[in-house]
């Protein structure tokens, strides 16, 4: 008999063992290590800085805490906002609250996976995208919804989600042929 | 002439930003000397971008779905007089059942004031109520007003407000804390980021009263991260009641000292539980715990610690200001007041409303709401979320109290109402929240990890066309065992939709097991999508719309769809012409 933890593809986490610069952190671990109950903050700090969880940052952080890295890990892993991968230059939030789940939240999903060419919870291989699931972004009577980089969108039909997301790829083309020809 | 526009998170999704560019430069073009204020969210999402006039005698005109090129015709007409009637809305002699059905007591400034100017919340009455508080009542008179009025928590349970104050008070300790609960995690509820977005003070102020009748030294309002516009205007607004006097130190000369900080969420739907909440404010894992000891007497830190919901810091700060007994005079005999709902899912006319409780489930979704969209049939309305359940169209004249909602089976909740129509899945929307429940299920106790797991298995195998007979008693049996193993209401009402729409909507759960069909088209194992060859006229467009390319045959003759290939997203049903109908679901 297996776990039926075990089942579901996806759900054992991947570390990343991603070097960074771990001094980035120095300031936020100097102005939190002394207070108690603030490793939710830290992370959240780690996140702002590094858009990730490096496996590196969260040993680091036990280690300047002096709490386990077990307890940090088990805290991160309960968490839903903490990420252990690199996310999109465009994170993709897409609601499946219930108003937006009777309003067809999956077809946006089958929409933006088709066009994105990944699944729920992946990035796109140029790095620009990240389409992630979540529980619901409050935005009810619009339904339904998605979120890009904290600005909601709605209400989507899958033509309409697929095009909002091509017009920002559209706009990075146009922004890295820019770059290039300056560079030139 | 003064003008307001939406900018909540919904208004600036529907496009408010461009209207209040287009509004500054109008102003500018037409030489118009106006102030132009940006609101939170008034309610009325279904019409948004949201405009108001108000002219110099202070009547206010509402223009709804507000485009750009609209602003110019708009304010030049009001600069002569003039209304554009096509966009009113409400207001100058235009009725609006959503708007003239409320009473807004928590919401009342909200879409009136500019959230980011303390001045504009004073000019409304702000901080007056805590002023009278600080100087003239004692703390066991504060109590003693909300007790008076009846107030009950907003966050879902509706436990007495006085009660939580008392007990906290009387417990003894130098240190204690105010605690908001804003992780409103329930999907369908938006009150609360509406309510933070829109009128921030009003809740720091509720806060600092209630701090004052039980003697706490901080606040801290635990605000989910999925609302960033929420935190921003939370930490604005904290700043100047902090520079006006009505935070910090020795607020005012009183010799009270209250201060307030935010404390994002890390996205944990069980964190709304409150000894959860607690754990995750601690830096933990937001696992709940036995109560007792309940936290008005072991809370943060083991300090006595009171939680209360946004919506009832809202209500407290009205109530010290206007009297508990005006607030109790609204609402039923053991619900008193009015409560915010948030109108969502098949509705006509989405948005917040506030009434006064006791009215009926029809009056608010009909004669508010406005019905069902495209005028379909209603079917269930979802309220409380995850614990609640789903009311039928038989029950639609039950009181929306605390009591009678909780008769039905479901559960008052934060206010959500979630409204749907005969296209949705009652075996789905189950599904549905079981996967909600499972996933969210913090694993402490097995009842619930296990359990949900377990009923969510029944469920999908119901909807794949793979039920069996006896799983309807299966499910009944596992939602007894969790509901009786579980230590929080997470796992105790996590099994709620299911027996809810078991209870209501038994036939159509035998439909999926014994006939294997979904009567609502919305199971896909259970569905085919077919092309009527005798209405198509091969247009071509659903074969073009098909994203696997499954649809085959010549333009100009009747296509066909190959079976197997079909993932039955139901894009070829939505663009078939309605003059040809040719596209079949069974």
């Amino acid at each position: 008999m297996q776990c039926c933890c075990e089942e579901k593809k996806g759900s054992s986490v991947r570390l990343s063992d991603a070097r960074v610069d771990l001094g980035l952190l120095n300031e936020v671990l100097d102005h939190y290590r002394e207070q108690e109950g603030s490793l939710v903050t830290v992370l959240q700090k780690a996140q702002e800085i590094y858009g990730f969880l490096p496996l590196a940052v969260m040993r680091h952080i036990a280690d300047q805490m002096g709490v386990k890295p077990a307890k940090v890990f088990g805290v991160a892993t309960f968490y839903t906002q903490f990420r252990f991968q690199p996310v999109g230059k465009y994170l993709i939030l897409l609601c499946q609250g219930t108003a937006c789940h009777v309003n067809g939240s999956e077809r946006i999903e089958t929409a933006l996976c088709q066009e994105l060419k990944i699944k729920a919870e992946e990035t796109t291989g140029d790095g620009l995208f990240t389409l992630s699931n979540v529980a619901c972004l409050g935005c009810c009577s619009l339904a339904p919804v998605m979120m890009i980089n904290g600005q909601a969108y709605g209400p989507l039909t899958p033509d309409k989600a697929v095009s909002i997301v091509r017009d920002l790829a559209k706009k990075e083309k146009a922004l890295a042929k820019e770059g290039s020809e300056n560079e030139n | 002439m003064k003008i307001r526009i939406g900018m909540g998170s919904c208004g600036i999704a529907a496009g408010a930003l461009p209207v209040m560019d287009a509004a500054h430069e109008e102003a500018e073009r037409l030489g118009l000397d106006i102030e132009i204020q940006s609101t939170g969210c008034i309610g009325m999402c279904h019409n948004e971008p949201l405009l108001d006039v108000v002219d110099d005698d202070g009547q206010v005109f509402t223009y709804g779905k507000v485009t750009p090129d609209q602003v110019g015709a708009i304010l030049e007409g009001h600069s002569k007089g003039e209304v554009l009637p096509k966009a009113l809305v409400h207001g100058g002699g235009v009725k609006n059942d959503f708007m003239d059905g409320q009473v807004r007591v928590a919401l009342r400034n909200c879409g009136i004031i500019d959230p980011e100017k303390i001045d504009d919340y004073i000019e409304r009455g702000g901080y007056q109520a805590l002023a009278r508080a600080l100087n003239s009542l004692k703390p066991e008179q504060v109590i003693e007003e909300i007790k008076v009025s009846g107030l009950r928590g907003r966050g879902g349970a509706g436990f007495p407000t006085w009660f939580k104050w008392r007990e906290a008070r009387k417990n003894p300790g130098d240190i204690k804390y105010m605690v908001c609960n804003a992780d409103e995690g329930d999907p369908g509820a938006f009150m609360d980021r509406s309510l933070l977005e829109g009128d921030p003070h009003s809740v720091l102020e509720g806060m600092a009263i209630g701090a004052f009748a039980i003697g706490a030294i901080e606040g801290i309002i635990y605000c989910r991260a999925e609302y960033p516009l929420a935190i921003r205007r939370l930490e604005i607004a904290i700043a100047q009641a902090r520079g006006a006097g009505w935070l910090g130190e020795n607020i005012k000369g009183s010799g009270f000292s209250f201060d307030i900080r935010v404390k994002q969420g890390a996205g944990a739907f069980v964190c709304g539980e409150e000894t959860a909440l607690l754990a995750s404010l601690e830096g933990e894992r937001g696992m709940p715990r036995l109560k007792p000891p309940f936290p008005a007497e072991s809370g943060y830190w083991g300090r006595p610690t009171n939680i209360n919901n946004v919506e009832t810091f809202a209500n407290v700060t009205w109530i010290v200001q206007n009297g508990g007994a005006a607030f109790a005079a609204m609402g039923t005999e053991t619900s008193k007041g009015t409560k915010v709902f948030a109108l969502a899912g098949k509705i006509k006319n989405g948005g917040l409303v506030e009434v006064p409780m006791g009215l009926t489930l029809r009056q608010v979704i009909f004669d508010i709401g406005g019905g069902i969209k495209g005028d379909r049939r209603f079917k269930a309305v979802q309220m409380g979320g995850p614990s609640g359940g789903c009311i039928p169209e038989a029950l639609l004249e039950t009181t929306v109290d605390y009591e009678s909602i909780t008769k039905t089976g479901a559960f008052m909740g934060s206010g959500g109402m979630v409204v749907m129509d005969e296209t949705t899945c009652m075996v789905d929307i189950a599904r549905f929240f079981l996967d909600f429940t499972q996933k969210e299920s913090c694993g402490k106790c097995v009842q619930c990890r296990i359990g949900t797991k377990r009923m969510l298995e029944v469920l999908e195998r119901i909807c794949n066309g793979e039920g069996k007979s006896g799983d309807l008693e299966l499910l009944e049996e596992m939602a007894v065992t969790i509901n009786q193993g579980s230590l929080c209401n997470l796992g105790v009402s996590a099994p709620n939709p299911v027996l809810t729409t078991i209870r209501y909507f038994r036939d159509e759960y035998r439909a999926h097991i014994e006939e294997k069909r979904c009567p609502s088209h919305q199971c896909k194992a259970l569905i085919s999508y077919t092309i009527d060859p005798d209405k198509c006229k091969g247009c071509v467009l659903c074969a073009r719309k098909c994203p696997v390319s499954c649809i085959k045959g010549e333009p100009k003759k009747p296509y066909t769809i190959v079976q197997e290939e079909c993932i039955k997203c139901g894009n070829c049903l939505e663009v078939c012409p309605s003059k040809f109908n040719a596209v079949r679901v069974q």
